[in-house]
């Protein structure tokens, strides 16, 4: 009907390896990209910026992160949170220590920090594969927070070990202190990252990881050298959990511990991908969006939702039960799509493609 | 598939409607509560905010607080800072007072919200807990770290053991081995400076123990405390650690009578599970616990006797957890009280309410008017003091319930003050704060200006 390609004829190679080759998806993401950065920032207001849309778009850039670790170039990772932390404390040094130091620099630096400690931790991916390599990525994780707590140069010596967050300002003038600016930073960076990401998967690098992800020793023998193609994958997805916990220092939490940056951070992290759909960019932002949001929603409904049945039921059944409903969605969609909820879209997609002719 | 779409679509109108409803009527003074009732620190979160809610429960059923009722709306946090901001921002938006102000109970969850508290004007209340050099009042006129910090609770706790040893004073412990058991955590390090500064200035040594997230597992740092021998143990834990240490203590036989816990390891959660293992242990507490204190009776008869309890399990009222939410309940009832001493008997802003905590003067007096005396020290809040105590007390374990074994004891204050306006003026310093001049607010003692 309304979602198809005919009559879109492509006469260049341009148009042929453009991001999204049916028009349809042209506008749809260009009139999404319109909604966010004009209307949500008139309509929103302070909880839905930074109790909802700020947090959303953080996690989804650190499961993108995860994504082309794990989705795109196959390597396992359970270090994810501990990327993030680097990110969130290479910044917060940066700013601290060098006068004047700009912003989105500074996120930058914090993410190469971030991309420097994945290569070290990347290294034993050389060797082990799968389940293992997951667990080689665990050390990073507890090395990391040791290493945050234990020197107290990182948090400036801070007694506590917490981080506040400097002021930050755009260009050494524009304070970002509202959340409706800290949202609009904070989706300028994602919205740029997530656009490099997808351009990055579609390149020879992203080929190279994807065919080392299928089967790294034909992928070597058609030669794709193994150790620059895994460790260029632990650099770039470390880089983009790095800014991610730069931005949740930053835009988000604005004080944090090293503490935040736990083994369960990491682990939702990696559900995000599972449920969203590995190796898929948008599957990042359904993952997150999936993981992030459901508990808040299933904790504004359910309440008023026993209530409008007249059942009067303690607030703790109901927090359990939360968690139950949320558990059992999981086990749910992932029964329904085993590949995430990224492929039921692209299912959705192709069906609407040939309606109403189903074969 | 249909179905789905139908129950899909149920659930959002539900939550539209949710979001979309007022939650109280505008004469009610709401309380946001950030609840956690789940999670690894769920069993202690039942306790505290049934406490909490039992009182609020009988200030309203005697006809609320000068006649303004109480409202309030739980939001469940699972102890997790991102949550916790969630639950601050929704709350925030359910009455004009924007949640009068707000208990995050956990230091993580009050960090993330010390900035917004101060640019929404709501006062951070931690009772017990928090960002401990918020004390001065002049850099952080939004927080409130009420009763005792940290750091006057550790240094307490080394005159304590000093006592206990037929000392006098923290200087009888020179010579002497303490270790301090910690969560690895912003919690458990908050006291670390001073307990430096305590064994340099009184010669005793320090084995520092640090135990990771969430220390069930604690077989190796026990084996460090046989190592060392030490004398004395400060153990700082929070939820399942309590119980998990208490039992190692046990396996490596170090006594439990010399082992002294922070106040949120003193509690029937923490020793209960642990057995016979923990008898003997001492903790920190404000004050009297049990059925016996008057106040408890009172709202075990009125409120559960209306059927109005919060707890599903009452052998948990007048439980040390459970007494602190009662005490969290008489915080906030009493400086809300207090601003409408000046600004009127109706809903306050967060702006007055801030006024009431700073004004807030609490005696034994006072106290026994509630029929709580004892549960906690005298508390008289200032500008330049936002702690407005410092005193702190010890219990022990007798096998079955918590025995109170010292009278108030107050450490170092001066070296804690010490330490914590320098950690305050290097946050100043970091933020580009003007402190405001508490020298003469303190002695107008008069409408206290907004920063």
């Amino acid at each position: 009907m309304f979602y198809r390609e005919t009559g879109q004829f492509k006469t260049s190679y341009a148009a042929d390896q453009q991001i999204f080759p049916i028009r349809q998806d042209r506008v749809g993401v260009a009139l999404l990209l319109v909604f966010a950065y004009l209307v949500v920032p008139v309509i929103a207001d302070q909880y839905w910026f930074s109790a909802i849309l700020i947090p959303f778009l953080i996690f989804s850039l650190a499961a993108l992160g995860l994504n082309i670790l794990t989705g795109y170039a196959g390597q396992l990772s359970l270090g994810s949170a501990a990327f993030m932390a680097v990110g969130a404390f290479g910044a917060y040094n940066f700013m601290l220590r060098i006068p004047d130091m700009p912003v989105i620099p500074a996120f930058i630096l914090g993410g190469l920090c971030a991309a420097a400690v994945g290569i070290l931790f990347g290294l034993p991916s050389l060797r082990i594969k799968g389940f293992y390599l997951a667990v080689a990525t665990l050390a990073a994780q507890f090395f990391v927070i040791w290493a945050l707590t234990k020197f107290g140069w990182f948090s400036n010596y801070s007694s506590s070990g917490v981080i506040t967050a400097q002021q930050i300002y755009l260009f050494g003038v524009f304070a970002v202190d509202t959340p409706a600016k800290k949202y609009l930073l904070t989706l300028f960076v994602v919205s740029v990252m997530a656009l490099m990401a997808k351009n990055l998967v579609r390149s020879n690098t992203g080929r190279a990881w994807m065919a080392v992800r299928d089967m790294d020793v034909a992928a070597e023998v058609i030669g794709y050298p193994l150790m620059k193609t895994k460790l260029l994958a632990f650099a770039v997805s470390s880089f983009y959990c790095g800014v991610a916990g730069a931005l949740s220092a930053y835009c988000f939490l604005g004080t944090v511990e090293p503490d935040y940056f736990t083994l369960d951070l990491s682990f939702k992290i990696l559900f995000m991908i599972i449920i969203g759909g590995v190796g898929s960019i948008l599957g990042s932002f359904l993952g997150a969006g999936f993981i992030v949001l459901l508990p808040i929603f299933l904790n504004i409904t359910l309440h008023p939702l026993f209530g409008l049945l007249g059942i009067d039921i303690s607030t703790a059944v109901v927090s359990n039960l939360e968690l139950m409903v949320f558990g059992g969605l999981i086990i749910f969609f992932l029964a329904v799509e085993p590949h995430g909820l990224a492929r039921l879209w692209q299912i959705g997609k192709e069906k609407l493609r040939i309606w109403p002719f189903p074969h | 598939m249909k179905h789905l779409k139908k129950a899909t679509l149920a659930l959002m109108t539900v939550g539209a409607l949710a979001a979309a409803a007022p939650a109280v009527q505008a004469e009610d003074q709401f309380v946001s509560l950030l609840s956690y009732r789940v999670g690894p620190y769920g069993n202690n979160g039942i306790s505290i905010f049934g406490g909490f809610i039992d009182y609020m429960q009988l200030v309203n059923m005697k006809g609320g607080v000068n006649g303004v009722k109480l409202s309030w709306e739980e939001c469940e946090t699972e102890y997790n800072n991102a949550r916790g901001v969630e639950c601050y921002e929704r709350l925030k938006g359910k009455s004009p007072t924007k949640g009068t102000m707000v208990h995050p109970v956990s230091t993580g969850i009050s960090y993330s919200l010390l900035d917004k508290s101060v640019a929404d004007k709501v006062p951070l209340v931690m009772i017990g807990y928090g960002r401990t050099d918020a004390i001065d009042g002049s850099i952080f006129p939004w927080a409130f770290p009420l009763v005792t910090t940290y750091q006057m609770q550790a240094s307490a706790m080394l005159k304590f053991m000093a006592q206990r040893d037929g000392g006098k004073g923290t200087a009888d412990l020179k010579g002497k081995k303490v270790a301090f058991i910690y969560h690895d955590s912003a919690f458990g390090k908050e006291p670390l400076e001073v307990l430096r500064a305590e064994s340099a200035l009184n010669k005793f040594e320090l084995v520092e123990i640090p135990v990771a997230h969430p220390g069930i597992e604690q077989t190796a740092q026990w084996q460090q405390v046989r190592q060392h021998r030490p004398d004395w143990v400060i153990f700082w834990g929070w939820g399942a650690m309590n119980s998990a240490g208490l039992q190692a203590a046990q396996k490596v036989g170090f006594p439990r009578d010399r082992m002294v816990g922070v106040w949120w390891s003193g509690a029937e959660e923490d020793t209960v599970p642990a057995g016979p293992g923990a008898k003997g242990y001492l903790a920190a507490n404000f004050g009297v616990t049990g059925k016996d204190v008057p106040v408890i009776q009172e709202i075990q008869k009125t409120v559960y006797g209306g059927g109005k309890g919060d707890l599903k399990d009452q052998s948990k009222l007048g439980s040390v957890l459970h007494a602190r939410g009662v005490l969290h309940g008489i915080i906030t009832v009493e400086a809300i009280r207090t601003a409408q001493e000046k600004f009127g008997k109706k809903v306050l802003s967060g702006e007055e309410i801030r006024w009431g905590l700073e004004h807030l003067k609490i005696d034994q007096k006072r106290l026994a008017e509630l029929g709580a005396a004892g549960m906690m020290p005298d508390v008289k809040v200032s500008c330049s003091d936002h702690e407005g105590s410092g005193w702190v007390m010890f219990q022990q374990w007798d096998g079955s319930k918590w025995n109170k074994v010292s009278d108030y004891i107050e450490g170092n204050r001066t070296l804690v003050r010490q330490l914590l306006t320098a950690s305050a003026q290097k946050y100043a310093k970091d933020k580009g704060i003007t402190p405001r001049d508490c020298a003469k607010e303190d002695m107008a003692a008069a409408p206290a200006k907004k920063k």
